[in-house]
């Protein structure tokens, strides 16, 4: 129970946000970040406890027939990854506060971040998958809330709805992973499913499920061909880029395939897809970064090149190695880039500009700011001592280790991280050092409330890097653990001696320095320019005309269906039906007549003939008044027909709707024009062509339904059951309000939704009269 | 569209035909009858007025909104459904209480609620449209 009251009182002070903020002004921002503190404390808590007795399950039921339980899954994976986001919450609402002071939306990016945090922990903590993809899809939605918390500004939407869009459709494909995965595993729990892995890894549909799953993983973690949409995400307020394109929502991809691993992990597939896949976008990620001067950009694709090595990481995932890296690497990222990420934000909000060619020497104005700078960027740069240099290590023995092409994914990792270090150097040293330039703003240091995340977030960079026992046994262990499914345990140290990956660091960190004094020169070559066209530029072309098409598609369908008469519609749905339905009928089971006919009583006879006159004078009266009636001796016929059938509910039913039918129809009648034959006589035998289809079709379905037995089993159920259990002898009325009342639920929003539109239609035509506009 | 005749005898079928709509509506889980159907004829007893005397006297004697009276039945019908939430059954089981009365068992329970909801959704709605269209025309 623990878990779902710390999110649900999460989402209560998320709405309460907005009234918080207006009634206490600049102080809500420390308020509100009492509830991501209160919560780091409150996981902080489970770090001792998963370390001794192992994970914990918690679960209520929610919706137990459909297998759908609000259960939480806590162990060392979830941990990590919940203390990430509550920590570094904790900085992003102080930093927001500093960040938008005044800001007229203020409260509303408060409600949404703390939504979005909400969300975020309930994605890494549950066990359901179904609850897992709500709150999956929570971080989407309240992700678009974020990235477009400008709102006026065109960008601004465009870059949220790209994401949601990205996101949302791999979020389907996700669905359809997780659904079939819980069928062929047995089970909606994640904790379940990870004890099935040999039956999913064997059965026929493994490979649509993880082509579905890892659909939505890459989607959500950016992975090449999908990495465009979070650069374009930049256009968020840099807190919201901080939080979210950092440290936690585009993590999420990585925390499920991470999460996923014991289950269908270590296939050849799914070394080929993840190692592939991240060992491009790590690559493409990090020399992308180096292509751009704005920070924010530089920082996005770096953070690509992150999410790229965290995913190669857990597709060689099956050494010690790698699920260690996969741990220590999330950690490290999660610190340095949430640091500068909200460096960049303070050379931003300070200075006014955030394009490293515009701002310099802002070490003196802004000395905090830049040493918090210095010490994340070291870290960023794998130097010694800090945590990035432990996951860095990690990182190049993991894919010394791996079991296909070492070599090959020890020289990307390489190279994407000789891009790393020079990204890093521009970051931090470029903004601060150098000659001071002049910027649209006077620069001075940022308040303290934007200061603190950086530093402390920095700071804890460099004592994890001296003292990484501090969290290696607690921490690191069970979250590899996690990942690789069985107990693994590690000793983080600083120092591993002269091993051939300590060369490799060096050399890394000697070509990085080298390509950090050319990079004017490669960002300005003709290379560059290619390779962000190809690998930047392309994809999200690539987007941009998918959406495109889809539109075309979209005004085509509605030129060709939607003609705006109504006869045309009728005439289409009535085909169509008359069609499918004869089509079936006849493919299916074939034309059998049944038999009988001589049991058909002579009043039975009489209210055919009667309805069969009704309708042919419908059909062939001069005027409306004459169809009205018409049409309801057809209708009356019919309730008696119910009525001899012993079925006085329908009956009653049909003569109350017959009749309000006639009031309606009276009142309708006087709007419309007089009856004229405005058409053709080949549009009147389509017509008369369309509609005897349907009424054949429909007949002869009846007919042959009668020729079956009619199964006595629910008349039987409802017999035995109405009184004693619904408390009703009225079958019919019991069924309605008890027995399917959901059923009647939705009839009722349907009539109601109905009635409410013909008093929309009619009073917009009313006033438009009213005003003098053209009667339609 | 003045009629004496008709006029008199709107005036007292109303009173007599929302008598009978709640009978109806009442009755119905035993026999014939139920919310759908009460809703019908509770809708023709304003209809048979609203012809009578026009929409905006007829309004006059509804007294509520019928828009109001459909969102007011919808409420009613989703909140009887939770009563069986709160008491750990699934959205909209039937929960009943049995008093014992003399002799006579008498059983309360959602579904009456519920069927009460059904009865104004169904007033409201179809009275939303005639008196809408009778408006239109006059």
């Amino acid at each position: 129970m623990g878990v779902l009251i710390s999110l649900l009182i999460g989402c209560v002070v998320a709405f309460a946000a907005p009234l918080l903020n207006r009634a206490a002004g600049s102080r809500a921002g420390v308020i509100l970040a009492l509830l991501p503190l209160g919560l780091t404390a409150y996981f902080a808590t489970f770090v001792p406890r998963i370390a001794a007795e192992g994970a914990l399950r918690q679960s209520i039921a929610w919706v137990p027939a459909l297998n759908v339980n609000l259960s939480f899954y806590v162990d060392g994976l979830s941990v990590l990854f919940a203390l990430i986001i509550s920590g570094v919450g904790f900085f992003i609402v102080l930093y927001g506060s500093g960040y938008l002071k005044g800001h007229r939306d203020l409260g509303r990016f408060y409600l949404a971040v703390t939504l979005f945090m909400v969300s975020m922990l309930g994605v890494v903590l549950a066990d359901n998958i179904i609850t897992l993809f709500v709150f999956w899809e929570l971080t989407s939605f309240t992700s678009y809330l974020l990235i477009g918390f400008n709102h006026e500004q065109e960008r601004a939407r465009k870059a949220a709805l790209q994401a949601l869009l990205v996101t949302g459709t791999g979020g389907l494909a996700l669905l359809g992973g997780l659904i079939l995965m819980a069928f062929v595993g047995g089970s909606y729990e994640i904790s379940e499913l990870l004890n099935q892995g040999e039956v999913l890894r064997e059965h026929g549909l493994y490979t649509a499920i993880l082509i579905l799953v890892l659909a939505g993983c890459f989607t959500k973690s950016a992975q090449f061909p999908f990495h465009f949409w979070l650069p374009a995400a930049m256009e968020a307020p840099t807190p919201v880029s901080a939080y979210l394109h950092s440290a936690t929502m585009v993590k999420a991809g990585v925390y499920l395939m991470a999460r996923l691993h014991p289950a269908l992990g270590g296939t050849d597939l799914w070394i080929l897809l993840l190692a592939g896949f991240g060992a491009a976008t790590m690559v493409i990620g990090s020399w992308l970064a180096l292509c751009h001067s704005d920070l924010k950009r530089i920082l996005a694709y770096t953070t690509v090149m992150g999410l790229g090595t965290l995913t190669m990481l857990l597709g060689i995932g099956q050494t010690e190695y790698a699920v260690v890296a996969v741990a220590v690497f999330t950690l490290a990222h999660s610190l340095y880039k949430g640091a500068l990420f909200m460096v960049a934000g303070s050379i931003d909000h300070e200075a006014g500009t955030r394009d490293v060619g515009e701002v310099g020497g802002l070490r003196k104005a802004m000395p905090i700011t830049a040493a918090a700078a210095l010490v994340a960027a070291l870290s960023m740069a794998g130097i010694v001592p800090f945590f990035g240099f432990i996951a860095k290590e990690f990182v190049y023995e993991a894919a010394l280790a791996a079991g296909s092409l070492p070599r090959l994914l020890l020289a990307l990792a390489i190279l994407a991280n000789v891009a790393g270090v020079a990204a890093a150097g521009i970051v931090a040293l470029k903004p601060f050092y150098g000659p001071v330039r002049t910027t649209p703003k006077h620069p001075h240091e940022a308040p303290i409330a934007m200061w603190a995340g950086p530093v402390v977030l920095a700071l804890l960079g460099l004592l994890f890097g001296l003292a990484p026992g501090l969290i290696a046994a607690p921490l690191i262990n069970p979250v590899a653990g996690a990942i690789a499914g069985a107990p693994v345990s590690v000793e983080l140290v600083l120092w591993h001696g002269f091993t051939p990956v300590l060369g490799m660091s060096l050399m890394t960190l000697a070509l990085g320095i080298g390509v950090f004094f050319l990079w004017n020169t490669w960002r300005e070559s003709r290379f560059a320019r290619g390779f962000n066209r190809a690998f930047g530029v392309a994809p999200e072309n690539a987007y941009f005309r998918t959406i495109d098409g889809m539109l075309w598609i979209a005004h085509w369908q509605t030129r060709i269906f939607q003609s705006g008469y109504l006869r045309h519609y009728l005439t289409t749905v009535i085909g169509v039906t008359a069609f499918a339905v004869g089509f079936t009928l006849l493919s299916r089971h074939g034309l059998v007549l049944p038999g009988g006919w001589s049991a058909i009583t002579f009043y039975e006879w009489t209210l055919a003939g009667i309805m069969a006159a009704g309708a042919l004078v419908a059909v062939f009266a001069r005027s409306r008044v004459t169809m009205v009636v018409a049409i309801g001796a057809v209708g009356f016929s019919v309730a008696l027909i119910y009525l001899a059938n012993s079925a006085p509910d329908l009956s009653i039913t049909q003569i109350m709707v017959e009749t309000l039918t006639v009031v309606l129809f009276a009142l309708v009648l006087i709007h419309l024009p007089s009856l004229r034959p405005v058409e053709s006589r080949a549009s009147r035998l389509r017509d008369a062509a369309v509609a005897t289809a349907l009424g054949a079709a429909v007949t002869l379905v009846m007919l042959t339904v009668l020729t079956e037995p009619i199964s006595p089993h629910l008349t039987e159920y409802f017999g035995a059951h109405s009184y004693v259990t619904a408390h009703g002898r009225n079958i019919v009325n019991v069924i309605l309000v008890d027995f399917r009342a959901l059923d009647t639920l939705g009839e009722i929003v349907v009539l109601g939704i109905a009635g409410l539109g013909v008093f929309a239609l009619v009073k917009l035509r009313a006033k438009k009269r009213r005003d003098g506009g053209a009667d339609v | 569209m003045k009629s004496l005749i008709l006029q008199t005898i709107a005036r007292l079928l109303l009173p007599l035909m929302i008598l009978f709509s709640v009978f109806l509506m009442l009755r119905g889980h035993n026999e014939p009858g139920g919310g759908f159907i009460g809703g019908l004829v509770g809708a023709g007893a304003f209809s048979l007025y609203a012809v009578a005397f026009g929409p905006a006297s007829a309004r006059g004697v509804l007294r509520a909104d019928p828009r109001t009276l459909l969102g007011l039945g919808l409420l009613v019908t989703v909140l009887s459904g939770f009563f069986a939430m709160v008491l750990g059954d699934a959205f909209l089981t039937g929960q009943w209480l049995i008093f014992h009365i003399g002799e006579a068992d008498f059983h309360l329970g959602t579904a009456l609620l519920f069927d009460i909801g059904v009865y104004l959704v169904v007033v409201g709605a179809t009275l939303t449209v005639i008196f809408s269209l009778e408006e239109e025309s006059t």
